[in-house]
């Protein structure tokens, strides 16, 4: 399988900090990773670096084979990004947002993909309503058809759960599930076990802007996760602060 | 061609968003309105001092309503976040900024042409012999500062008191395009040599040519800000 991350001794320092140090790893081509770690583990700074809208202090990202300082709009092409932020505009209504992402990025037959879009999220009777009369649930749920308007193969998923009641949980779950199929690497961060574990195929731990733990889902259950995140737990009642 | 569609794109979902809420347009009309008819009271309307004035009184009408414009067209894009999917999309950032300049221009060209008749009207100043170079003054000076304005608006959209700072640093760096635009709108007026407003027209042309190109290098730094 082809790599289509890769995460290359990347170091970010902000003013006298240093938020990520010496971050390396790959994701091939469909992998399913979730990062998880406490706050202030370098986990959001990460994601924003692999998604372009940060620079790395130093060190490289490749995406699907090139370098982001490089070329980042074509690194932008390949990424779809949802964070706990839905990117969408709340004087739009669904069928506008949508319209108005695709637009941007080129989408052909762009009509039908918003409508096959908005089927999928569950919200094609809302399609002409604003976003702003939407609940956070609707407007997440329009935030990933959003995301992936473009087909990107690579999701990067900030806090995707926050905020969703358990029906949006569901569903987003369901279209995440579904990624596998379209062969879509996808990069979650989440504070939530179980569905970093029953979604993901890797877990990554950061911990004080250091990778503290590679670990294969299959190879690890709910206890042995929490072992490895805790590890000492002395380490973590230091591991306050903010991303 | 995918340069100026997606630019297009970002202004038509910007007046799309104003025209549906009503809510900069019409501030910037009350405003500039309200312009009018308080300094028609201030000062005689045939008076020769009104006469003087009026020049300045027009621009700072529409440059202090393109004012509230401004404020608003970057601070929109932070409710959920939203200039970051902008930031995400495959394209150059300045394809932001001249959005923005293009919903910004629109909305202020629509205040100008409701407001200029009323002025008309109130200071009694009728149609001036020379209007073709109000025609050209007019957009002439409104891009340049829309397009100045802009850009500083995304670099002060991200501080506390952007709302104070924006015409703090504005109108400093505004000040030969203000000057320029009220002494060719004085000659259109009051007559005056052809050349010398010529020359101020070129001192807006000059003007609109620098922030033309200043947001290709520069934009993208100032989203990092």
């Amino acid at each position: 399988m082809s790599d289509m991350i890769e995460v290359i001794g990347v170091d970010k320092q902000i003013g006298v900090k240093l938020i990520l140090d010496g971050i390396s790893f790959s994701v091939p081509r469909g992998q399913f990773v979730t990062v998880l770690g406490p706050n202030g583990a370098g986990k959001t700074t990460l994601l924003r670096i692999v998604a372009t809208l940060m620079a790395p202090s130093s060190g490289r990202v490749r995406i699907a084979g090139d370098n982001i300082s490089d070329d980042p709009v074509k690194a932008r092409t390949r990424l779809g990004v949802m964070s706990h932020n839905t990117f969408l505009y709340d004087k739009l209504t669904a069928h506008e947002n949508l319209a108005f992402y695709g637009r941007m990025y080129d989408v052909t037959g762009l009509d039908d993909r918003v409508e096959e879009l908005l089927d999928q999220v569950g919200l094609t009777i809302f399609s002409n309503e604003m976003v702003q009369n939407f609940s956070r649930g609707m407007q997440q749920r329009l935030a990933l058809a959003r995301a992936t308007i473009h087909k990107p193969d690579i999701l990067l998923l900030d806090e995707p759960y926050t905020g969703l009641d358990q029906q949006a949980a569901a569903l987003l779950t369901r279209v995440l599930s579904g990624s596998k199929d379209h062969n879509r690497t996808v990069m979650m961060i989440t504070h939530n076990f179980e569905q970093g574990l029953a979604l993901s195929d890797r877990l990554l731990i950061l911990n004080r802007g250091r990778l503290a733990s590679d670990l294969r889902s299959s190879d690890v259950d709910l206890d042995g996760l929490r072992e490895a995140y805790y590890g000492d737990p002395a380490d973590d009642r230091k591991g306050g602060g903010s991303e | 061609m995918r340069f100026l569609s997606r630019v297009w794109a970002i202004t038509w979902k910007d007046l799309q968003s104003d025209f549906r809420t009503k809510e900069m347009l019409s501030t910037m009309l009350i405003f500039a309105l309200l312009v009018v008819v308080i300094f028609s009271f201030a000062f005689d309307p045939g008076s020769r001092e009104t006469a003087a004035v009026f020049p300045g009184l027009l621009w700072v009408a529409f440059f202090f309503a393109g004012l509230l414009g401004l404020n608003r067209s970057f601070v929109n894009e932070h409710s959920n976040d939203a200039l970051q999917g902008l930031m995400l999309l495959p394209a150059d950032r300045s394809i932001i900024y001249f959005g923005k300049v293009g919903a910004n221009l629109v909305l202020m060209l629509i205040v100008e042409a409701v407001t200029l008749p009323v002025f008309a009207v109130f200071y009694n100043t009728g149609l001036p012999e020379r209007w073709p170079l109000l025609l050209l003054v007019l957009p002439m000076a409104t891009f340049g500062f829309i397009a100045v304005g802009t850009f500083l608006a995304a670099l002060s959209a991200n501080t506390r008191a952007s709302e104070m700072l924006l015409p703090i640093i504005l109108f400093p760096i505004a000040i030969p395009l203000i000057l320029s635009a009220v002494e060719v709108t004085a000659g259109v007026f009051a007559g005056g040599d052809i050349a010398v407003l010529i020359t101020w027209l070129k001192i807006i042309a000059v003007y609109d040519l620098v922030f033309l190109v200043v947001p290709f290098l520069l934009f993208e730094y100032v989203l990092d800000v």
